[in-house]
């Protein structure tokens, strides 16, 4: 019976309202309340550290099955590993997409095998994710999925939309959308604006974000779904959300670090890893986002890690693919960005990390309570590190922050009580 | 001054001295261009890639000539006769032009950034012969070359660009080379194709025509490329002329020595009535000998050549052969 305590941490379990100096005992990869007597359990010295529970990243690409040049699940996890999350949310837009059950069978299985961490796989709203028919959303439910989407692409049609709400109702499945108008980015690259004009490259403007947004709301209202605003990127996005719940209309959106540290203004390098979907917005739109995240209106956050070949990235800025990864600097720019800042107190941030994500999945975890997965994730917040690509688990370097001095950092990862990923030693399978 | 970039990319970021050097070289060329031996050795061993993966006929003539001028070695890479129709990625044609020591690429491509991207990874010169909606630097230089040597000077000149801004490189590359130099300039065109975000760039935007001609020392007009755009920017190529055409009855409330300027290749009729772009404040044919001059000075400071202070002396200056 492998015991272990985690000794003298600061125990932030949002779930439970606890932030406090405290032990945290594991049994047999759950949390137990104390250790049995005569128990000799592996004490691991958490002191001057954070123990919280193991992160939940709600959006991420592991690109398998079919893009395993891209990722894999083995890399991908990894990668979640090494940024501290036990537990990601991963997204269907694969080859083929996640639109039939047999997918959904085959990424749990290959999970089973290679996974370090906890994969929760999504499905499409739409077959093919073409945005024209009804995915067999029951059937993608008893196969296990913790929600729908068609993330890197939007359902235009409102019609099918309102249909994939009141149809997901039946199995209390939340929709996740990726909010995009097509007819107003047709070839936008870029955020529209100042940048945009100066740097002759197609804009995309705030508002094609905005009237998904909307209609999300609207189609919430009336359907009564659960519904998730995937990556905002607006001030007005997160005007549109502000409302909305204030109505109670169970809508919710999360935000990605790129789209808090960086402005459109970083463009002007023409460099393909600050090309991302939805674009880089301006100072003023981080401001409208650092306030939602603030108040509460934006209650999840995320990385949208998206890999991609370095190849596939050294093209003009146009033929470029969008995305950037994320899963190793996410927990490093949240902590910097808005602990270290006053915008968010720690519980406030692992909050937004753990039991929130949770519980739109309606899933009990992201909590340390007795009796829950030992999954645990421990977090140093004042070590200062500097973002090297080349050191990555992540099978791809696509990222903008290489480089970059970051205040905080994951450095061990638990998954059911045993240790994946430790700073020092690295991951262990 | 003199000369200290590997690349001509684009005129945002130059300063006044940089642009008046290139200016003042293309004067002295357009000197030697009057003579009846046009050719100077300044180039001679050097190799000129031209590489334009976008049609284009004067700018690829223009640099083939100017770079012939200056005794290089030139040859011209269409994309429909290369490799990259076969899949080659941008990147792979240019690193393989380079293992061909090919000293100056000039790139006209479609994306914003192409240039650019060249630039970043090869030790060969690069210039941008216009790149998507990003820039065209050599044709602003032409252009502000064409208003200096009619007018004097650029600064306090009041110039208005006409048409299609938003998709335009001409337009931006000439926004940033005659505010460098003290122009006034005020856009005009339909407001979607002259969004109001270009006022931060410290310009005028007009969409009212003919309040504004009488005030100007230069009309722009760009090309209107209707059947390439977006059909939803403006309703018709009919109504487009019927506003913002330059028509004889817009003419006859301009200054009457205003300059009339287009990049090419003109639409007859429909940005510009055909008399007028023939007649005399017409200097579009003008802007073409003077691209020819401005490439030529352009390769010239590229290659390391040094200033040539007086278009007099000019003969004299050609630098040894190395």
């Amino acid at each position: 019976m492998p015991a272990l305590t985690l000794r003298g941490g600061r125990v932030i379990d949002p779930a439970r309202s606890i932030d406090e100096t405290r032990d945290i005992h594991v049994l047999d990869g759950q949390i137990v309340e104390a250790l049995p007597p005569g128990a000799t359990p592996e004490i691991i010295d958490a002191s001057r550290l954070v123990v919280t529970p193991g992160l939940i990243d709600i959006h991420v690409h592991l690109r398998e099955p079919g893009q395993s040049a891209k990722e894999t699940i083995a890399t991908g996890t990894r990668a979640a590993a090494a940024g501290g999350f036990t537990t990601v949310v991963a997204m269907p837009n694969t080859s083929p997409v996640a639109d039939a059950p047999n997918t959904i069978a085959w990424m749990q299985a290959r999970a089973r095998e290679q996974a370090l961490v906890h994969v929760l796989p999504t499905g499409c709203i739409s077959q093919g994710m073409q945005g024209e028919l009804l995915a067999p959303i029951g059937s993608l439910k008893r196969a296990g999925v913790v929600a729908i989407t068609d993330d890197g692409r939007c359902i235009q049609n409102n019609e099918l939309m309102r249909r994939a709400m009141e149809y997901a109702r039946i199995f209390d499945l939340p929709l996740m959308d990726h909010c995009q108008d097509y007819s107003l980015t047709a070839d936008g690259v870029m955020n529209e604006g100042y940048w945009s004009a100066v740097l002759g490259l197609r804009g995309w403007p705030a508002i094609a974000e905005e009237i998904i947004i909307a209609r999300n709301a609207l189609l919430s209202e009336l359907t009564g779904a659960r519904v998730h605003c995937q990556h905002v990127t607006t001030a007005g996005g997160v005007r549109i959300l502000r409302e909305a719940r204030e109505r109670g209309v169970p809508i919710s959106g999360e935000v990605c670090p790129h789209h808090i540290t960086l402005t459109d203004e970083s463009l002007q390098s023409y460099d393909t890893d600050f090309k991302m979907n939805p674009p880089l917005r301006t100072q003023r739109d981080i401001e409208g986002l650092l306030e939602g995240i603030a108040d509460g209106t934006i209650d999840i956050l995320a990385s949208d890690h998206a890999p991609h070949c370095a190849y596939e990235k050294e093209v003009e800025f146009d033929d470029a693919p969008f995305g950037i990864v994320g899963l190793e600097t996410e927990l490093g720019l949240f902590l910097d960005t808005l602990v270290h800042r006053k915008i968010l107190s720690l519980p406030a941030l692992i909050a937004r990390l753990t039991v929130n994500p949770a519980r739109l999945l309606g899933l009990p975890i992201g909590t340390l309570a007795p009796g829950s997965v030992a999954d645990i994730t421990l977090i140093d917040p004042d070590l200062e590190w500097t973002v090297d690509k080349d050191r990555f688990e992540s099978k791809s370097r696509n990222t903008p922050f290489h480089g970059r001095t970051i205040k905080g950092r994951a450095i061990r990862t638990l998954v059911a009580g045993r240790t994946v990923w430790s700073l020092e030693s690295g991951i262990q399978p | 001054m003199s000369w200290n970039r590997k690349d001509l990319i684009e005129i945002r970021g130059l300063s006044r001295e940089e642009i008046l050097l290139l200016l003042d070289t293309a004067a002295a060329f357009k000197a030697i261009l009057g003579r009846p031996i046009k050719k100077v050795p300044s180039l001679r061993g050097r190799t000129v890639v031209n590489l334009f993966i976008e049609p284009s006929t004067r700018t690829r003539a223009s640099f083939e000539l100017a770079a012939q001028r200056l005794s290089a070695d030139v040859i011209s890479i269409a994309k429909e006769a290369s490799s990259l129709k076969k899949g080659e990625t941008l990147k792979d044609t240019a690193l393989n032009l380079q293992a061909l020591n090919a000293d100056f690429i000039i790139l006209r491509h479609s994306a914003a950034g192409a240039a650019r991207f060249l630039a970043d990874r090869l030790q060969a010169h690069v210039i941008n012969g216009g790149d998507g909606a990003h820039e065209h630097p050599t044709q602003a230089l032409l252009d502000t070359f064409t208003i200096r040597e009619r007018l004097g000077s650029i600064q306090d000149k009041h110039v208005l660009i006409l048409g299609d801004i938003l998709y335009s490189r001409v337009a931006r590359s000439n926004i940033f080379c005659l505010l460098q130099l003290g122009a006034r300039v005020t856009l005009a065109g339909p407001s979607t194709l002259v969004p109001p975000i270009f006022r931060e760039l410290g310009v005028r935007v007009e969409h009212d025509l003919d309040r504004i001609l009488p005030e100007v020392d230069v009309i722009n007009l760009l090309r209107i490329q209707h059947e390439r755009q977006r059909k939803t920017m403006f309703p018709s190529l009919g109504e487009y002329t019927a506003l913002f055409g330059l028509t004889q009855e817009r003419f006859a409330r301009c200054r009457p020595d205003v300059l009339i300027m287009h990049p090419g290749p003109i639409n007859r009729g429909v940005e510009i009535d055909s008399a007028l772009a023939d007649g005399p404040n017409s200097v579009i044919l003008e802007q073409v000998t003077n691209g020819l001059a401005v490439r030529m000075a352009v390769l010239y400071l590229l290659s390391g050549g040094l200033p040539m202070p007086d278009p007099a002396s000019a003969q004299s200056l050609n630098p040894p052969i190395a």
